[in-house]
C-alpha cells in the first residue's frame, strides 16, 4: 500500500477548512483511506539520524496517508483533495478535455523501428501556460517517483520524463542506439557522458543504480531527440540536462516511454489529469501526436471517459456515483445508469467497481446487516478429523505438542539425519532469503529435535510430537508434488526408552482399532536406516502396508542436532488410516 | 521422645511464665543445639509448645583475652620478669610475651631502656608497685559483669583481640494450648492398615502446609496456538462451513494469483514476495478451456470487463510457488463447484499455513496460519457479508465491529475488518473481506447472479 506524505496545513488550505486529527482519520476511513501517521520532517530525521542531525529541519506537521494500491489519482495532494471535495460535494468533479493547440500543429513524437527491441511504445502530452509555485513544483515531482515505484513497476513498465517545452524544438525522435553513439549530458551533471560511461557512473548512485537492470543488457538503448539532435531523455534511466523543468517553466511536455502501452496510457492520464488544474485552462490538455514506425498516428492523452452501464435503477445510486467523480445519470427507460467513468479512475474496469464506490459513497457502516439464508451441512475433512482426534489423544499419553516450520534448510532434512538428499523427494525452493528456507520438509523429526534442542534446560524426559504436512515431490500432482500428513514423536531421556516410544504406538494402533498380529493386524519387524541406531530401528506394518517407523536415533544424529542424552523416535504416515 | 524432649517439658512444665534455651542447655550442662533440636520436633507436633526465637549479644574472652585474665597483661609480666639489676633487650625479646609487653611498658612508662650499657642495651623496671588494669577489666568480663565496662574499653580490648561479641540465639519456650508431658507421635498420612483397623480414630495427624504448591501433572499438552485452531475450526462447522481440502503447501502460479484475476506484473508476485519452486519447477496439468478463458479476461477482458490489457504468459501460470494464501484453495474448490452440473449453494473455510518470502525477526513469520470462510450463492450481498462477520466474530467475543473500504485485486468491493480493542483503547484491524469479482467467478463457469463472499485472518495474531 503505497504512502503519501502531505504538509497538514497546505491540505486543510486546501480544503478550505480544518479538522482535528481525529476527525481526519474517520474521513479517512470512510473514504478508504488509511491516516498512518503524524510527523514532522524534523520528527523523521531525528528518528533515523539522531537529534543532532534533525536540527534545522522543518517541523511542518506532515500526514502520512495509506493510499490502496490501485487508486492512482490520490497519490498526489491535488488529487486526494479533489476526491475528498468531491466526496464532501464541496466541488463537482471536473471533466478533464483534450485540446489541440490554438495556433499551431500538435507536438509530435515520431517512433522508430529500433525501439521495438527494447522498449516498443511511448505516448506523450503537453500541459500548456502552466504555473508552478515551490509546493506544486514539488508534487510534480514526487508524483512521477510515486508513480515510477508503483504502477510503473520502478519503471519496468512505464518511465516517465518531462521536459521544459520552451527549451526544445519538436518534433521529436523516440528511437534505440548503441551506448556508444549516446552522448549527452545528463539531469544535474556539468559534463557529457556516452551511454556506457553513465551506466558505470550511475552504479554506485544510491537512487539510480536500481533501474541500470533494465537495459544494461541490451545491444541497443532507448533515446528522445528533438529536432536539433538535443538529447531529452535516456528512459527509463534519466533525462537530460538541457530541457529540465524549473519553476519558471510555462510549458511542459511529458513523454511516457514503456513496455506495456495500456499502463503508459494511464500513467500519462494521471500526470496531466493530476495538473492540468494549475493550466491557463484549468482542467484541459494540449494533445501530442505520436507517430508509429508503420506510419500509422495516435493522439494522446486518451482522457476519453469510459462509459459503463449499470444495471440499477435508482436516482440515488446516481447521486452516490456522482460523489465519488463517476458522472452517472438515469438513463430515459429508468432502469439502467450511465457511469462516466473520468480517466483518473483507471482503477474501474468493471460495473462491480463502481458498485464500491456506490457503496462507499453510502457508508459501508450505514449497510444494514444481514443474515444470508444459505443452508448447508457442515463436513469435516476426514484427513483433519483423524488428526485432531489422534493429537487429543497423544496429549492424554503424555506427549506435548509442537508446531515446527514447514521450510528448513537441506542440511536438517539430509545431512543432520545421516541421509543423502537425493533419496528425499525434497521440493526445493529457488529464491530463499535465508538458509533456513531451502527446501519443504520431507520429515517432521527434525523440526522435533529442533525443539528439543531449544529444550535442554526443561526437566527430563522430554516427550513431544508433531502430527502435520510434510511435501514430497510427486509425479502423479498437477503440480509436481504432494502433502503428506504424518505423526511423528519423540521420547528423549538417559535411556533411550524404546519401550516408551513403542508402548505409544500400540497405544495409536490401539486408538484405530487396529490389532497386533500379521495380516489386517499390525506388526513391527528390524530394518535399517541410517538415522537409526544399527540393530535398534524397525519398520511398522499395518494392514500388510509399511507406514513408518520406530528406533533410537544414532547418535551422530544427536550431536548433529546438539543434543546429549539418548533419544527415540516414531514416525508414521496417517494417511493410511483414512 | 527423647530424654531432650522429655527433660524440657518437664521443665516447661514448672515454671510459670517461659524458660529460655540457652538456660536450660547451661543448667543441664549439654550442647545449645541438642536443646534446638528438641525444641523444633515438639513443635512440628502442634501445638505442644510455643517459641520465640530471640538474640542476645554478649561479650566473650579469647584465647588471648583468658591467658591474660589468668597470669596478667604483657606488660605487667614483663615488668614482674625483669629482676632489680635490669635485663639485657634481646634476653627480654625471647619470651613469649616480650615483644608486646615491651612497647606497652614503655608507653606506660613501667621500664626504661639503657641502650649505651656496656655488654648491649639494657632494661630496668623504674615501678615497684603497678595496677594491671587490663587485666582487671578482662576479670570483670570473665564474671559476667561487662556491662560495669564502658563502650570505649570494650572496644579497645575488642581491637587488641582480647575480647569479642558474640550473638546468641535461643528460643523462649512456653506452653502451647496443647501442653502436655506425654506426646504421641503425630501421623503423616492416613494408611490402608489404619482405615483396616480403625486406628486412625485415636492417631493425631501432623498438618498439611496448604502454602505449598502441589506436584505437577504427569501429562502432555496442546501446542496454543493449535488450540486457536481447534477453536476457530469448531465456529465454522457451528455455522455450517464445510473444511476445505488445503493439504497442498505447493501451487501453481495459476491457482494462486492467475485464477484470481491478480496480473502478472503485480507486486505480490516478485520474488522479494513469494517463494518460488526451482524443484519441481513447473505444474504441467491445467483445465484447457478455463485456462484460455482466464488468459482472455487478463489480457483482453470480457464477462463486463476490461481486463487489464496486457500480454498474458502461461510461463508465469506455470510457476510453481509455495502457495502465499489459501485463496489459491478457494478457487480450486469453486472452479470444481462451477462443473456440476447444477449449482448448489456453498459455505467453506480452511485454516492452514500459507507462505511469504520474508526474513524471519520478532514481527514477520516467513510461514504463518490463514483462516477463511467462503459463501457462494445467488444474491449475497454486502449486508449479508457484514452480517455474517458479525456473526462469526460475535462467537470470538469481539462485538463491536466497522468496515474499512480497502483494496484487494480479486475482491470488489473490498472491506477491511476492524474491532474495537477494550485493551487498547483503539480500533485494531483483525480481518480483511470481500465479494470476489465477477472475472473470477464467471471464467470458472459459475452462474451469473451467483455472488461469493469470503474473509480472511491470521491465526497467528
Amino acid at each position: 500500500m503505497p504512502t503519501v506524505s502531505v504538509k497538514r496545513d497546505l491540505l486543510f488550505h486546501a480544503l478550505g477548512r480544518t479538522y482535528t486529527d481525529e476527525e481526519f482519520d474517520e474521513l479517512c476511513f470512510e473514504f478508504g483511506l488509511e491516516l498512518d501517521e503524524i510527523t514532522s520532517e524534523k520528527d523523521i530525521i531525528s528518528r533515523e539520524q539522531g537529534d543532532t542531525k534533525a536540527e534545522g529541519a522543518s517541523d511542518v506537521i506532515l500526514y502520512k496517508i495509506d493510499v490502496p494500491a490501485n487508486r492512482y489519482d490520490l497519490l498526489c495532494l491535488e488529487g486526494l483533495v479533489r476526491g475528498l471535495q468531491v466526496f464532501k460535494q464541496k466541488m463537482e468533479a471536473p471533466r478533464y478535455r483534450r485540446v489541440s493547440p490554438a495556433s499551431s500543429e500538435p507536438q509530435r513524437l515520431v517512433i522508430t523501428e529500433e525501439t521495438t527491441a527494447v522498449r516498443p511504445h511511448a505516448v506523450a502530452a503537453v500541459l500548456r501556460n502552466i504555473t508552478f509555485t515551490q509546493e506544486r513544483y514539488d508534487s510534480f515531482i514526487e508524483l512521477q517517483e510515486k508513480l515510477h515505484q508503483n504502477v510503473c513497476r520502478k519503471r519496468t513498465l512505464v518511465a516517465i520524463g518531462t521536459h521544459d517545452l520552451d527549451t526544445i524544438s519538436g518534433p521529436f525522435t523516440y528511437t534505440a542506439k548503441p551506448p556508444g553513439d549516446i552522448r549527452f549530458k545528463p539531469l544535474n551533471q556539468a559534463k557529457e557522458y556516452t551511454a556506457q560511461e553513465l551506466m558505470s557512473l550511475y552504479k554506485t548512485d544510491s537512487h539510480l543504480r536500481h533501474y541500470l537492470h533494465i537495459i544494461e543488457d541490451e545491444a541497443v538503448y532507448p533515446v528522445i531527440y528533438d529536432s536539433n539532435g538535443i538529447v531529452l531523455s535516456m528512459p527509463p534511466i534519466i533525462n537530460g540536462d538541457h530541457s529540465k523543468i524549473s519553476l519558471n517553466t510555462k510549458n511542459v511536455f511529458i513523454e511516457c516511454t514503456a513496455t506495456d502501452l495500456t499502463k503508459a496510457k494511464i500513467v500519462l492520464d494521471m500526470m496531466v489529469t493530476m495538473f492540468c488544474e494549475y493550466c491557463e485552462e484549468p482542467f484541459t490538455v494540449e494533445e501530442a501526436e505520436v507517430v508509429y514506425p508503420d506510419g500509422r498516428t495516435c493522439q494522446y492523452p486518451v482522457l476519453y471517459p469510459l462509459t459503463i452501464t449499470l444495471h440499477e435503477s435508482t436516482e440515488h445510486i446516481a447521486q452516490l456515483l456522482t460523489k465519488m467523480c463517476l458522472r452517472s445519470e438515469v438513463m430515459s427507460d429508468g432502469e439502467q445508469i450511465e457511469v462516466e467513468i473520468p480517466p483518473t479512475r483507471s482503477d474501474v474496469i468493471h460495473a462491480c467497481d463502481i458498485m464500491e464506490d456506490a457503496a462507499m459513497a453510502y457508508g459501508f457502516n450505514n449497510i444494514p446487516r444481514t443474515t444470508p439464508r444459505t443452508y448447508t451441512i457442515a463436513n469435516q475433512l476426514p484427513l483433519n478429523k483423524l488428526s485432531e482426534l489422534l493429537r487429543q489423544d497423544l496429549a492424554a499419553a503424555g506427549f506435548t505438542e509442537a508446531l515446527t516450520f514447514a521450510l528448513c534448510s537441506q542440511e536438517d532434512i539430509a545431512d543432520k539425519l545421516l541421509k543423502n538428499i537425493s533419496e528425499t523427494r525434497a521440493c526445493r525452493i529457488s529464491n530463499p532469503k535465508t538458509a533456513e528456507f531451502q527446501v519443504a520438509r520431507t520429515t517432521l523429526l527434525s523440526g522435533l529435535l529442533k525443539t528439543v534442542a531449544a529444550n535442554r534446560k526443561m526437566p527430563l524426559p522430554l516427550r513431544l510430537f508433531e502430527i502435520s504436512d510434510v511435501v514430497l515431490k510427486d509425479e502423479s500432482k498437477d503440480v509436481g508434488a504432494r502433502n503428506n500428513r504424518r505423526l511423528c514423536a519423540v521420547y528423549y531421556n538417559k535411556s533411550p526408552g524404546f519401550e516408551v516410544i513403542h508402548g505409544l504406538m500400540d497405544r495409536v494402533m490401539q486408538l484405530l482399532e487396529i490389532k497386533p498380529g500379521q495380516g489386517n493386524g499390525y506388526h513391527i519387524q528390524a530394518a535399517d536406516d541410517s538415522t537409526f541406531f544399527p540393530g535398534r530401528c524397525a519398520e511398522i506394518f499395518a494392514c500388510g502396508k509399511s507406514i513408518g517407523r520406530l528406533g533410537v536415533l544414532h547418535p551422530d544424529v544427536i550431536n548433529r542436532f546438539e543434543l546429549t542424552m539418548p533419544c527415540s523416535a516414531l514416525d508414521i504416515d496417517i494417511e493410511h488410516f483414512l | 521422645m527423647s530424654p531432650a524432649q522429655e527433660t524440657l517439658l518437664r521443665r516447661v512444665e514448672k515454671v510459670d511464665g517461659g524458660l529460655d534455651s540457652q538456660d536450660v542447655a547451661t543448667s543441664l550442662g549439654v550442647d545449645h543445639q541438642a536443646i534446638v533440636g528438641a525444641v523444633k520436633s515438639l513443635l512440628a507436633l502442634g501445638d505442644v509448645i510455643s517459641a520465640d526465637q530471640r538474640s542476645s549479644k554478649h561479650w566473650e574472652l579469647t584465647g588471648e583475652g583468658c591467658e591474660i585474665a589468668e597470669q596478667g597483661s604483657h606488660e605487667a609480666r614483663v615488668v614482674s620478669s625483669i629482676p632489680e639489676e635490669g635485663m639485657p633487650q634481646s634476653q627480654l625479646m625471647k619470651l613469649a610475651f616480650g615483644k608486646v609487653g615491651f612497647s606497652k611498658a614503655m608507653s606506660n612508662k613501667w621500664i626504661r631502656l639503657d641502650k649505651g650499657h656496656e655488654g648491649g642495651p639494657r632494661i630496668f623496671k623504674t615501678v615497684e608497685h603497678l595496677e594491671d588494669l587490663v587485666r582487671d577489666k578482662l576479670l570483670l568480663v570473665q564474671k559476667g559483669q561487662a556491662s560495669q565496662l564502658e563502650e570505649k574499653e570494650k572496644n579497645e580490648l575488642k581491637k587488641r583481640k582480647l575480647l569479642s561479641e558474640v550473638t546468641v540465639k535461643s528460643y523462649w519456650i512456653t506452653k502451647g494450648s496443647c501442653f502436655s508431658t506425654t506426646i504421641t507421635k503425630q501421623e503423616t498420612e492416613l494408611t490402608p492398615e489404619m482405615i483396616a483397623s480403625g486406628s486412625w480414630k485415636e492417631k493425631k495427624f501432623k498438618p498439611y502446609n496448604f502454602e505449598a504448591l502441589g506436584v505437577a501433572p504427569d501429562c502432555g499438552h496442546l501446542h496454543p496456538l493449535m488450540k486457536v485452531r481447534t477453536q476457530f475450526r469448531q465456529i465454522f462447522l457451528e455455522m455450517g462451513f464445510t473444511e476445505m481440502p488445503t493439504n497442498n503447501f505447493i501451487e501453481s502460479s495459476f491457482w494462486n494469483f492467475d485464477s484470481l484475476f491478480q496480473p502478472q506484473q503485480h507486486p505480490a508476485r516478485d520474488q522479494h514476495d513469494t517463494f518460488f519452486l526451482s524443484d519441481p519447477a513447473q505444474a504441467h496439468e491445467f483445465p484447457q478451456d478455463y485456462l484460455e478463458r482466464v488468459r482472455k479476461v487478463h489480457s483482453e477482458g470480457g464477462f463486463g470487463s476490461q481486463g487489464y490489457k496486457y500480454d498474458w504468459k502461461i510461463e508465469e501460470a506455470q510457476k510453481n510457488i509455495l502457495r502465499t494464501h489459501t485463496t489459491a484453495v478457494s478457487a480450486r474448490m469453486l472452479y470444481k463447484l462451477a462443473q456440476q452440473e447444477k449449482f448448489t449453494p456453498v459455505k467453506y473455510f480452511s485454516i492452514d499455513r500459507v507462505f511469504r518470502n520474508e526474513t524471519l525477526d520478532a514481527t514477520h513469520l516467513a510461514e504463518f496460519h490463514q483462516i477463511e470462510g467462503v459463501v457462494a450463492d445467488y444474491g449475497l450481498t454486502l449486508g449479508d457479508l457484514m452480517g455474517i462477520l458479525h456473526q462469526f466474530f460475535n462467537k470470538l467475543g469481539i462485538t463491536k465491529l466497522r468496515f474499512k473500504p480497502a483494496y484487494n485485486p480479486y475482491t470488489e468491493p473490498s472491506m477491511e475488518v476492524f474491532s474495537y480493542h477494550e485493551g487498547l483503547k483503539k480500533w485494531v484491524e483483525v480481518g480483511n473481506s470481500g465479494m470476489f469479482r465477477p472475472e473470477m467467478l464467471l471464467p470458472m463457469g459459475l452462474p451469473e447472479g451467483v455472488t461469493v463472499i469470503a474473509w480472511g485472518l491470521s491465526l497467528e495474531r
